[in-house]
C-alpha cells in the first residue's frame, strides 16, 4: 500500500479500535494521536473502568498506604476515544474487519490492536473457589475486595503459590500483623521466574518474616463452613491449614478466548506476532491490519535466539504498546522491531528485586556482587556462554551495567572483576530451575518456542 | 493528581521521598512506595520530586488545557522519558 495514499487516509480519517483499556491499550492510544493519528479510536474494555495501574493493588493497596478505586494511570495526553467501558469484545471477524461485543453491538475497523492482556488463573474447582473468604489478585476489584478482607483481621491467611504476587501478598499480609500461610508446588519461592538459587533467598525472606513457608506441597481441596465460606485447605502431605481468607495465587491466563474460530493465531499461551507487532493468522500468515501489544502478545526477539517469549511485564506492555502504536501508522520500510529487554520489578519483605533479561533461559549463575546472605546481591544468568539475565536484590543501581551486558552478548561466566565480589560469587552454579515441562506457579517470561528443549504444544484443527 | 513511577527506571535514589515526603516513600532501603492518586496539595511537592528525580521515572498527568495545547503544538506533555 505503500505510496497510493492508504496510509495518508488512514492516519486522516481510519478508524483504529483498541480491544483492552489498560495500561498497553492507553499508552498505544496516547501514542497514535502523538503520531498524528486524526481518525476515529474506540477504546473497548470489559472491565467498567478507565485504565488504571496494576502493580500498586499487590503492593500499596494490601498495606493500605494507597486505595484500589484511585489507581487510575495518568494520561500521557489527550486521546479524544470513543470508550466502550465494560463490556468484553467477545468475536472478532477478520474479513469484514468487525469486532463483535458482549452486548452484540459491532465495530468496524481499518486497524485493529489487541491488548486484552491476561487475568488470573481461577482455583481449579469451581464450588471451592466460589466461597467466601477465597480471591484472586488481578483487577481493581479483587484488590479492593481483598483489602477488605485483610482490614477486618483474619485468623490466618493461605496463599497459594509463590510467585510475585504471591510472593508480595504474603508480604503484605506480614507487615499488617497477621498470620499467613503460603503454599507452593514447587521447590522454593519464585523458582520458576528465577531458579532454585535465587528461590532459597525468596524462602529464606518468606521465614524471616515469619511466614508459615510449606513447599513441595499441592492444596488438593477447600473446604467451606455451613455458611459458605472457607475456613481450611487440604494439603497433599495430608495437612490442614485452618485458615479464613485464601488468596489463589496461581499465575495467570491469556484472554484469547474471544478469538477462537477467527482464524488469528491465538491460544493458551497468547497471540503470536512478529517483531513488528503483527498478529499471525493460524496459518502462520502475518496480518497486515492486525497487531498486538502486552501481556496477550507473544514475538520473536533477536537477543533471545528469536524465541517466542510472552513477558507479564509492565514495561513491556508500555514498549509493545509504542512500538505497534507506531507500526500501525507506518510504512514497511519506517516499521520497528519490539526489541525491548525485558525488566520487572518486585517489593517484598522490605526488598527490592529488580531483572533484566530472561532467567529462564539460564542454566548457570554467578553471584557477582554482594552476598546472598545479606540480602544484597546482583547475580548473572549464563546460556551456552553468554550472559542471558541477571537480577539484584537491593543492588538495583547495578542493573543497566548487566544489562548492557546481555545486549552485546558478553562472555558468561563474567571474565571481569566486579565491585564487592565474594568468595561465593567466584564460580558458576546450577541456576536450579525447575524442569520447564512441569508447570510452574508464577513463571513472568513464558519461552513459547523454538527451542529444541522444549516441551511442544500439539495442533489439533478445530472443527466448525 | 494522577502519578505513576517507572519502576524499572526508579533506581531507589530517594530524592522524591525527601521533597514530597506525603506522596512518595522508601520501603526498606531500595523499594518505593508512593501515591498513585495524590492530593491537590502536593502538586507543588510532587513536581519537585518529578524534577529531581535523577531518572527521570516520575510521570504526572498534565492538566487537561495543558494537553490541549501539546497537542496542538506536538510536543510530549509530560516530559517522562520512558
Amino acid at each position: 500500500m505503500s505510496g497510493d495514499g492508504t496510509l495518508e487516509h488512514l492516519r486522516r480519517d481510519g478508524r483504529i479500535v483498541v480491544v483492552g483499556a489498560s495500561l498497553a491499550g492507553l499508552r498505544a492510544a496516547e501514542t497514535m494521536r502523538e503520531k498524528g493519528f486524526a481518525g476515529s479510536l474506540t477504546m473497548i474494555g470489559d472491565e467498567p473502568y478507565e485504565p488504571y495501574d496494576r502493580p500498586p493493588l499487590s503492593k500499596q493497596v494490601l498495606l493500605g498506604k494507597a486505595t484500589a478505586e484511585h489507581t487510575a494511570l495518568p494520561r500521557r495526553r489527550e486521546i479524544d476515544a470513543e470508550w466502550r467501558l465494560g463490556v468484553p469484545a467477545t468475536g472478532l471477524d477478520m474479513a469484514a474487519r468487525r469486532v463483535r461485543l458482549g452486548n452484540g453491538d459491532e465495530v468496524e475497523y481499518d486497524r485493529l490492536l489487541i491488548a486484552t492482556g491476561v487475568r488470573a488463573r481461577p482455583w481449579p474447582n469451581e464450588e471451592e473457589g466460589a466461597l467466601g473468604g477465597v480471591f484472586v489478585l488481578r483487577t481493581r476489584d479483587d484488590g479492593a475486595a481483598l483489602e477488605r478482607a485483610l482490614s477486618a483481621g483474619p485468623r490466618r491467611v493461605l496463599v497459594i503459590g509463590a510467585g510475585f504476587t504471591g510472593s508480595e501478598i504474603a508480604s503484605a499480609c506480614r507487615e499488617r500483623g497477621l498470620p499467613v500461610t503460603v503454599a507452593e508446588r514447587g521447590a522454593a519461592p519464585l523458582v520458576g521466574a528465577l531458579g532454585g538459587v535465587i528461590g532459597e533467598v525468596a524462602a529464606g525472606m518468606h521465614r524471616e518474616n515469619g511466614v508459615d513457608l510449606r513447599t513441595g506441597v499441592m492444596v488438593t481441596g477447600l473446604e467451606g463452613d455451613p455458611s459458605g465460606r472457607v475456613r481450611a485447605a487440604h494439603l497433599s502431605d495430608g495437612e490442614t491449614i485452618e485458615a479464613d481468607v485464601v488468596v489463589v495465587s496461581l499465575g495467570a491466563q491469556r484472554n484469547t478466548e474471544w478469538l477462537s474460530g477467527s482464524g488469528l493465531g491465538a491460544g493458551p499461551r497468547g497471540i503470536a506476532c512478529d517483531a513488528g507487532c503483527r498478529a499471525f493468522d493460524v496459518r502462520g500468515i502475518v496480518t497486515d491490519d492486525i497487531f498486538v501489544a502486552g501481556d496477550v502478545a507473544r514475538s520473536p526477539h533477536a537477543l533471545f535466539g528469536y524465541q517466542f517469549l510472552s513477558l507479564e511485564h509492565w514495561g513491556n506492555a508500555v514498549a509493545q504498546a509504542e512500538t505497534a502504536a507506531h507500526n500501525m501508522l507506518s510504512e514497511s520500510v519506517d516499521r520497528l522491531p519490539h526489541l525491548w529487554v525485558p525488566g520487572f520489578w518486585s517489593s517484598q519483605f522490605g526488598v527490592n528485586i529488580k531483572s533484566v533479561g530472561v532467567p529462564p533461559m539460564g542454566t548457570e549463575i554467578m553471584i557477582t556482587q554482594g552476598s546472598r546472605d545479606e540480602r544484597r546481591f546482583a547475580a548473572v544468568y549464563g546460556y551456552q556462554g553468554r550472559v542471558i539475565a541477571a537480577v539484584t536484590f537491593d543492588n538495583c543501581r547495578w542493573l543497566p551495567f548487566y544489562q548492557r551486558q546481555i545486549e552485546t552478548g558478553a562472555p558468561f561466566p563474567v571474565p571481569f572483576e566486579t565491585v564487592d565480589r565474594r568468595p561465593e560469587g567466584h564460580k558458576p552454579m546450577s541456576a536450579d530451575f525447575p524442569d520447564p515441562s512441569v508447570p510452574t506457579h508464577g513463571p513472568t517470561i513464558t519461552l513459547s518456542g523454538y527451542s529444541p528443549a522444549d516441551r511442544k504444544m500439539t495442533f489439533i484443527p478445530a472443527h466448525h | 493528581m494522577r502519578l505513576v513511577v517507572d519502576l524499572n527506571r526508579c533506581q531507589g535514589y530517594a530524592q522524591c521521598a525527601f521533597l514530597a515526603p506525603d506522596v512518595f516513600t522508601m520501603h526498606g532501603e531500595e523499594s518505593l512506595l508512593y501515591d498513585p492518586e495524590a492530593l491537590d496539595e502536593h502538586r507543588e511537592d510532587v513536581a519537585r520530586a518529578v524534577a529531581a528525580c535523577p531518572v527521570g521515572a516520575i510521570l504526572v498527568e498534565a492538566a487537561t488545557s495543558d494537553a490541549r495545547a501539546a497537542r496542538t503544538a506536538r510536543v510530549p506533555v509530560s516530559g517522562g522519558a520512558w
